[in-house]
């Protein structure tokens, strides 16, 4: 299982958090497919915490973190 | 020629009661630009390194930077300039609003006030006139109720002030100015206070300021409201979130400080975020003059509308205090901002004063009813409070910082402070970069002198990795360099997710008749750094203040994401000083020559 939580923006439409068969999804980008995130809407992939790319390899039992362009400060 | 320079600065002694106008030294604001940096230079030859910081030897340098209040975008921002209490060094707090814009278009650059009012006074500018006015009448107002007050003799004034722990020197008085906006950090509103000076008004009939080239800063200006809007940080991402975005980013690295940094994850981290506040509370963004970003919050608590909290207060008050209370967060900040308290250092020492409670060092007893317990609202609000009155012992002690009241407990160990001041948001074992600029901030803990947490975390301008240590030491540099420039200039710091040095070296040049290059402004960014280091130097500082805190380098993280990571500072901190051209902490003759800062 994987566990994809969502945030910001990518939240209108959509939860907050998913749990998804880890077979189907090899890469962060299979989810944004399945979740219907436009590619270009996403600035930070996280994958247990580490900063990671869109063509990463997941394995079963990841968390992803995914979120727009935002700043602060 | 004209400048964006007013040439003219206000001296105003509280003791004697006499102003006196002094021209601003052009070329040695070419030197520092302005702000931060000029306001450093100045206050080191006025010989105020080695005074004590709460004596009327000590002087307040309020000083706007060049760009302040010209049509540059962000560029409304003032700096206070001053030794700090808290620290015994450097201090330099700066804030938005319009009340720098003001005094800007009144015809002046900025204020040096010096000596002690024997009553509390206030100071009321009307362009050219400058007034020196009893203040008894306003003594303990809150910083909020008096802004009304001062409007209601002064119409189109904007006010600073400070509120009651400024007059009651509490060591993290923040001076406020336009209701919500505050210098807020290293005990300012404590220096204000120890003058007896309680408020300065400015009213502004027309605008005096002028640039050198018109047509090059408008254009350069059109440049940069481009990038700004087009950059999705500052075009969308700030209006729609505020810094408050931020809280779910940093738990998602597991390097989210929580309980007084004794863990680095906050498993109610999303009740107390950004997407919380505006699916709850969140009212409308609001802007400082001039400024597009516009990442303000206003909220509403039970009807009362006021400014919200950014990511430092929202995550100080919540995951450092244990606590998922948004509505509690939101009175807590707003209780800073009426008391005048720094509302990053004040919930940082309540985070402190809990675990002093956890381990048994703060009796029942002494919590006068409300106990220091993790995640207790009425703890946060209460505290806070308390802090703003500085009656209660225990309060009056708290008031004055997370060291000094651990030092007190005999554990100054539990202070997660650098040179005294509260460390913010982010943990230095998870994040290593970021380390070395709290470790090395001439002001203390802080992350608004290097924030490597852009390219670290958000990846902007390049995605850094986080967990290791190569390259940090140079990139901290040229972090703190680039910051310098943009705080010595009057603009706002987040403007930096979209401009560079270029854009930075365009506007200033336009504005002041400055050739400067993209590398010679950094350089005079490190000039800047530079003289912070000598102050600093002067004031007493020892190698061994530029340390971190025993726990990040001790205490491995123990969440997943962040798992056994500590800070390497060790590391980092040799090859930070080999970049600059420091041994020992401090610049060699070789490096102050070159900067020009050889005596
Ligand atoms: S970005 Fe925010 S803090 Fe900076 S000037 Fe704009 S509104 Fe003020």
């Amino acid at each position: 299982m994987l566990e994809v939580r969502l945030f910001a923006t990518l939240r209108e439409g959509r939860e907050k958090v998913y749990f998804l068969e880890a077979e189907k999804y090899k890469v962060p980008a299979d989810i944004l497919d399945e979740l219907k995130i436009p590619h270009e809407e996403v600035a930070i992939t996280l994958i247990n915490g580490r900063h990671s790319k869109l063509d990463t390899s997941l394995k079963d039992g990841d968390l992803v973190a995914i979120f727009p362009p935002v700043g602060g400060g | 020629m004209g400048t964006a320079y007013n040439g003219k600065i206000a001296r105003i002694n509280l003791t004697t009661g006499e102003i006196k106008v002094e021209a601003l030294d052009l070329e040695m604001a070419k030197k520092f630009i302005g702000g931060r940096g000029l306001g450093t230079k100045m206050l080191y030859d006025e010989g105020c390194a080695t005074v004590d910081p709460l004596s009327p030897e000590n002087k307040l340098i309020y000083l706007t930077g060049p760009m302040t209040g010209t049509l540059a975008p962000s560029a409304g921002r003032y700096m206070v300039v001053t030794k700090s209490p808290l620290t015994g060094m450097i201090a330099s707090s700066n804030s938005g609003g319009v009340w720098g814009v003001r005094l800007k278009h009144a015809g002046w650059d900025g204020l040096i006030v010096e000596g002690k009012s024997e009553k509390l006074c206030r100071i009321n500018i009307e362009d050219d006139k400058i007034e020196l006015l009893p203040a008894e009448e306003f003594a303990g107002m809150q910083s909020e109720a008096l802004d009304d007050k001062l409007k209601e003799l002064y119409p189109k004034c904007s006010v600073l002030n400070i509120g009651p722990a400024g007059e009651h020197q509490s060591l993290l008085a923040a001076i406020m100015n336009d209701k919500d906006r505050a210098a807020g950090r290293s005990g300012v509103g404590a220096v204000m206070g120890s003058k007896n000076l309680k408020a300065i008004t400015v009213t502004a009939s027309s605008n005096t300021c002028q640039v050198t080239d018109l047509a090059a800063l408008k254009a350069s200006s059109m440049d940069c409201r481009k990038l700004l809007k087009e950059n999705s940080v500052t075009g969308e991402g700030l209006a729609a979130f505020g810094t408050a975005v931020l809280v779910n980013i940093i738990n998602s690295t597991g390097s989210l400080p929580t309980k007084n940094w004794q863990e680095s994850y906050f498993d109610k981290a999303d009740d107390i975020s950004g997407e919380t506040m505006k699916d709850t509370c969140l009212v409308r963004n609001s802007a400082c003059y001039g400024c597009p970003i516009a990442c303000g919050r206003v909220v509403d608590i039970d009807g009362k509308v006021v400014g919200g909290p950014e990511y430092e207060p929202l995550w100080a008050y919540g995951a450092n205090c244990g606590l998922n209370d948004l509505k509690a967060i939101n009175t807590a900040n707003m209780l800073c901002n009426e008391y005048g308290l720094d509302a990053i250092s004040t919930p940082c020492t309540i985070a402190s004063a809990m675990e002093l409670y956890q381990r048994g060092y703060i009796t029942e007893e002494e919590c006068a009813g409300v106990p220091l317990t993790w995640g207790s609202s009425e703890a946060i609000m209460e505290w806070t409070k308390r802090m703003g009155e500085g009656e209660l012992p225990l309060a009056k002690l708290m008031a004055d910082g997370s060291y000094r009241l651990c030092e007190h407990y005999g554990h100054p160990e539990y202070s997660m402070s650098v040179k005294k001041q509260e460390m913010p948001a982010y943990d230095a074992r998870g994040i290593q970069g970021i380390g070395i600029t709290y470790a090395t901030s001439n002001r203390g803990g802080c992350h608004v002198r290097g924030y490597l947490i852009s390219p670290e975390i958000l990846g902007l301008p390049e995605q850094l990795d986080r967990t290791t240590t190569e390259g940090k030491a140079k990139w901290a540099m040229i972090f703190q360099d680039l910051t310098a420039v943009i705080d010595s200039m009057g603009m706002c710091l987040f403007s930096s997710f979209a401009l560079g040095a270029p854009e930075y070296a365009a506007l200033l040049n336009a504005a002041t008749g400055t050739t400067y290059t993209p590398e010679q402004l950094l350089e005079v960014g490190e000039r800047i750094y530079n003289i912070e280091r000598l102050f600093n130097k002067a004031a007493g500082m020892k190698p061994e203040d530029d340390r971190l805190p025993k726990r990040l380098l001790e205490e491995p993280i123990q969440n997943d994401l962040s798992k056994d990571m500590v800070s390497q500072l060790p590391v980092t901190l040799p090859q930070y000083y080999e970049a600059r051209g420091w041994v020992d902490a401090f610049p060699t003759q070789a490096t102050l020559e070159r900067l020009g800062l050889a005596e």
